[in-house]
């Protein structure tokens, strides 16, 4: 199966979700934000960065590269999408998720091992988990703060479209605590935090049992291809 | 407006008596001389700017020169023996094993960060990544060297926020992971704070790459960002210039950094190297296009010829002595085959990334610019950027020092109660410099690139560089102004030993050393004999270990008024590790576990923490440093940590045992039982001794029950000391200090990470 990984100019952590696709069982392919062709990918993960400098605002200027026309297309066929971090933003910026992310309420950027409880596995992204799952995985963020209309809100929380939801700490006083949400089809799934640096022993956050042991994200990517897989 | 017609080479040699403004420069009048005798002439307005950045101290070295050569003399073969690049690169080149080679080097960028926290402390983070990418090497982690004033002073919070989020901002927006550094705070430097960033970079050895321009015919491109008007001036006027109170604002000389130009410019110079597209290449920095065509041509062909028309400009009405000095950010210089340069722009174009030729290298011996048509600049490059004057300044042993180092903290009474040590306890372990810097690190992303393997508030940073093998570096950087400040020898060497022990401590061998030698105005003869006496430890000191120095930098005229900064050698000390799975945490997880204490302990408290924090003194004479000792520990922790028979190791430093063992508590949060009397009678101390000296060459281990037997006969076989003191207990909730005192770990958490929170806001989460 093949999962996609779009460069946009500023892109930070693309290599991590390669990296995070391949760990998880994937073939990850390397796309270009400049090249409106998806090369035949199956899924695809907008990464976490600063595209474009994070200028007007963040995701932007990204939701307007010539692949995302491709990638609004394939999102509205079905296909898998995941965005972190600055790719939640992106997806934002496209319509694909509702809502908005604004600065962090404290105004820094904060680096954090967040606590999340998984609020809905009926997405391609989330089915590896179990409802109500506790995970842990890093956040890092300067404007990650969930915004969204009452209406907005009301529907996100009423149709279950809440995703993830922080723990025990609001990291950056995101609205009900949402911390990553889905669309209604369940296919496009957006959130702040990085799955994708807490797949690997050795190089996630602390858990327990081990330093750096934590692997709560590769579920993540694990889902996607199940779900592929199945369909 | 009126067109500014430069000054060309004609008009120069018609003109010999024209008034230069050389002092405003900069130059003294010796040295404006100097270049007149050189080209024969006087030198053309242009020349003159080159000139004057190029010989100012920041950039020619002109002070320290004469004292620096000893890290190039006082080496063996051996300790060259993995040297790829040695100094006098951008950055120093060590061979890592597996094919793999890293760069790295640290660097200051003090004065811009006072005037402009901010952007001072980010542009500095951006310097030192360019001179890593020059190389040829992908940048893979950052680390930085803060000090700021006095933790309760006004201006500190405005200088520590800016700081810190200049480098959170530009090192995040990177993509870098941020995985240590240190911070301290003292009075010294108010009004001059120290911003030394570190960058280490990763290259297979065919991809190194250097600065010169060789190769007649081959064309000079200057890509990135535009030249703009900020940071005229920058290097001379703020580096080799004294703060002076009621002086004029300097702000217009700081430099604006954006991140997302380099993050850009770093993809892209990689896919250059890897499409093998660039002979040659150099970053811009202090001094911009003079020296990066100066030092290209110098140390290449030694000739080059510029069309200064062809610089892409951000502000059309810069004057060309204006463009040449530019320190614009985000801009690198490359030399590329003409057969290449189409290759070239087109990764450029890919990158959106703006590029233009302006020249090509010649074999003339000069480097001659043109504009308008006119020549503005013909010299031999050599004289810019290598031939400058160099001082051998006078020297003076301070006045003051004999009686600094007569006043000992042996006058302080020692207490032997409980409640009165666990008081010192805590009031050590609360102080700012002994404080947990998570307010400040948790601005910072160490995730980025999944690499990274050890980060603060580990002893040392590690990163992974081969994914398949887990061949690894780790770093750490050290420096105790307190300690040089009563003995500036004994003081570089302790932040070298230092830096080494934190380096071992995680299980690296250490390998190489770059420094920042951030010191008070070379004009004073103090300040000079301390400087001297710093070089010549650390490069005894770097022979005695056997690592060498690779490069560095040096940072005089840290002072206000009349006040020098103590003086404070940043150490950094790279090693290898040939898989990061074998790393060793500064912190205890399991239960059961038997503490080790590795060395013995003396009294020692000289320029301690407990000195500071328990009486605010500085006094006496620093720790004792011994090499042997040093060595034979490194050796042991490396050993154990290979054959995985320690589960933690932590240095113990500043704060002695005592900052050890609450470490090693708070990593992970599990508790521990420690016995302090077996040392005292052992080593014959007293208790504040024991729990307080700084006496080097010791660490705190942590060992499984089943691997007792086997850790004791190695330290046997490699001669180590070593002293069962305690042992771990994930249930007690506490470090029990037995026959003495216990505290619960809450409360030692409140307050070791409670310090800087309370000056300067809370910690989310925290």
């Amino acid at each position: 199966m093949r999962v996609g990984v779009i460069t946009f100019p500023g892109s930070l952590d693309d290599r991590d979700a390669l990296r995070a696709i391949k760990l998880a069982g994937g073939d990850p392919v390397a796309l270009w934000h400049g090249d409106p062709d998806l090369h035949g990918v199956d899924a695809i993960v907008l990464p976490g960065g600063f595209s474009y400098g994070d200028y007007l605002r963040c995701g932007a200027i990204a939701a307007h590269s010539p692949i995302m026309s491709e990638v609004v297309d394939a999102a509205n066929k079905g296909m898998p999408i995941l965005g972190i971090c600055n790719g939640f933003q992106t997806l934002v910026e496209a319509h694909l998720l509702a809502g908005g992310l604004i600065r962090n309420d404290h105004g820094t950027f904060i680096r954090r091992d967040q606590k999340l409880r998984v609020e809905n596995i009926d997405t391609v992204w989330t089915s590896g988990y179990t409802q109500g799952q506790e995970i842990t995985i890093p956040l890092k963020n300067g404007e990650g703060g969930f915004i969204a209309d009452d209406e907005t809100l009301k529907q996100l929380e009423g149709d279950g479209l809440v995703a993830f939801r922080y723990l025990e700490v609001n990291p950056n006083g995101s609205l009900n605590d949402i911390a990553g949400i889905r669309n209604a089809r369940g296919n496009v799934v957006g959130l702040m935090p990085h799955p994708e640096h807490a797949v690997e022993p050795g190089f996630g956050p602390d858990t327990p049992a081990a330093m750096s042991s934590g692997t709560d994200g590769l579920a993540m990517f694990q889902s996607v291809l199940a779900a592929t897989v199945l369909s | 407006m009126t067109e500014h017609i430069p000054d060309t080479v004609e008009n120069a040699a018609a003109t010999p008596d024209k008034d230069q403004p050389f002092g405003l420069l900069g130059l003294k009048p010796d040295e404006y001389q100097q270049i007149r005798e050189i080209l024969g002439r006087r030198p053309t307005s242009g020349e003159l700017a080159m000139y004057s950045v190029m010989w100012s101290e920041h950039c020619s070295y002109k002070s320290s020169k004469v004292h620096l050569r000893q890290f190039g003399q006082k080496v063996t073969p051996e300790m060259t023996k993995n040297l790829m690049v040695g100094m006098g690169e951008n950055a120093g080149v060590v061979d890592i094993g597996e094919g793999w080679a890293v760069t790295f080097k640290i660097e200051s960028h003090n004065h811009p960060s006072y005037i402009e926290p901010f952007q001072g402390a980010a542009t500095g983070i951006g310097g030192i990544v360019r001179d890593i990418i020059s190389m040829g090497a992908r940048p893979v982690a950052v680390m930085d060297a803060l000090r700021f004033g006095a933790i309760d002073h006004p201006d500190t919070s405005r200088v520590v926020n800016g700081v810190v989020g200049g480098i959170s901002f530009y090192g995040n927006c990177l993509g870098l992971p941020n995985i240590g550094g240190e911070t301290w705070f003292d009075p010294v430097y108010q009004a001059n704070p120290l911003v030394n960033a570190l960058a280490v970079g990763a290259l297979r050895h065919e991809d190194l790459h250097l600065a010169n321009a060789k190769g007649v015919g081959n064309l000079v491109v200057l890509f990135g960002a535009r030249t703009g008007g900020d940071g005229i001036g920058g290097a001379s006027i703020l580096a080799s210039d004294t703060f002076a109170e009621g002086g004029p604002t300097k702000r217009p000389a700081v430099q604006v950094g954006d991140p997302f130009a380099e993050k850009v410019l770093i993809e892209c110079c990689l896919e250059l190297f890897a499409g093998d597209c660039v002979e040659g290449i150099q970053d811009l920095g202090a001094a911009g296009i003079s020296c990066a065509t100066s030092e290209l041509a110098a140390n290449g062909d030694g000739g080059m010829f510029i069309t200064l028309d062809n610089v892409l400009l951000r502000d059309p009405t810069l004057t060309a002595e204006e463009i040449l000095i530019s320190e614009s950010q985000e801009r690198m210089m490359a030399i590329v085959r003409p057969d290449k340069i189409d290759a070239f722009l087109a990764v450029t174009t890919k990158w959106d990334v703006e590029a233009s030729v302006l020249g090509e290298v010649t074999d003339s011996g000069r480097l001659i610019i043109e504009w308008k048509g006119q020549t503005i600049v013909d010299v031999d490059p050599r004289t810019v950027a290598i031939d400058g004057p160099v001082y051998n300044r006078p020297m003076e042993y301070p006045a003051w020092l004999d009686a600094l180092q007569a006043d000992s903290p042996a006058k302080f009474p020692r207490s032997t109660d409980g409640d009165e040590l666990k008081k010192q306890f805590l009031a050590v372990l609360g102080s700012p410099n002994e404080a947990d810097t998570d307010w400040i690190t948790n601005q910072y992303d160490y995730y980025v690139m999944g690499n990274t393997a050890l980060h603060t508030p580990d002893g040392a940073g590690m990163i992974r560089i081969d994914e398949v093998s887990g061949l690894g570096v780790a770093l750490a950087t050290d420096a105790n102004g307190r300690y040089c400040q009563l003995d500036p020898y004994v003081g570089a060497q302790l932040a070298l030993v230092e830096s080494y022990r934190n380096v071992a401590s995680c299980g690296a061998t250490p390998l190489a050393v770059s420094d920042c030698l951030n010191f008070g105005s070379p004009e004073n003869p103090e300040v000079m004999w301390q400087f001297a006496r710093a070089v010549e430890g650390l490069a005894d000191g770097c022979l005695e270990l056997g690592i060498p120095v690779t490069g560095g930098n040096v940072s005089f005229y840290n002072q206000t008024g009349d006040v020098p900064i103590h003086p404070t050698p940043v150490v950094a000390v790279m090693g290898s590790i040939d898989n990061v799975a074998r790393r060793l945490p500064s912190g205890w997880q399991d239960d059961g576990e038997n503490l080790y204490l590795l060395g013995v302990s003396a009294d020692e408290l000289g320029g301690s923490a407990w000195a500071g924090a328990v009486h605010d003194h500085l006094g006496g004479v620093p720790p004792r440093v011994d090499f042997t000792a040093e060595k034979e520990l490194a050796g042991l922790l490396g050993a154990a940590a290979h054959e995985g028979i320690v589960t933690c190791a932590v240095d113990l430093g500043t704060g002695g045992f005592t900052r050890a063992v609450a470490d090693g508590v708070l990593r992970f949060g599990v508790g521990a039982r420690v016995w302090i009397d077996e040392i005292v009678s052992r080593d014959g101390v007293d208790v504040t001794a024991a729990l307080f000296s700084e006496t080097q060459a010791r660490a705190l281990v942590s060992v499984a029950r089943e691997d007792d037997v086997k850790f004791r006969g190695l330290c046997d076989g490699r001669h180590v000391p070593v002293l069962r003191v305690g042992v771990t207990d994930k249930q007690s909730g506490e470090l029990e200090i037995q026959g003495q005192f216990s505290i619960a770990i809450d409360q030692l958490s409140s307050v070791h990470r409670g310090t800087l929170p309370a000056h300067f806001g809370p910690v989310v989460g925290g």
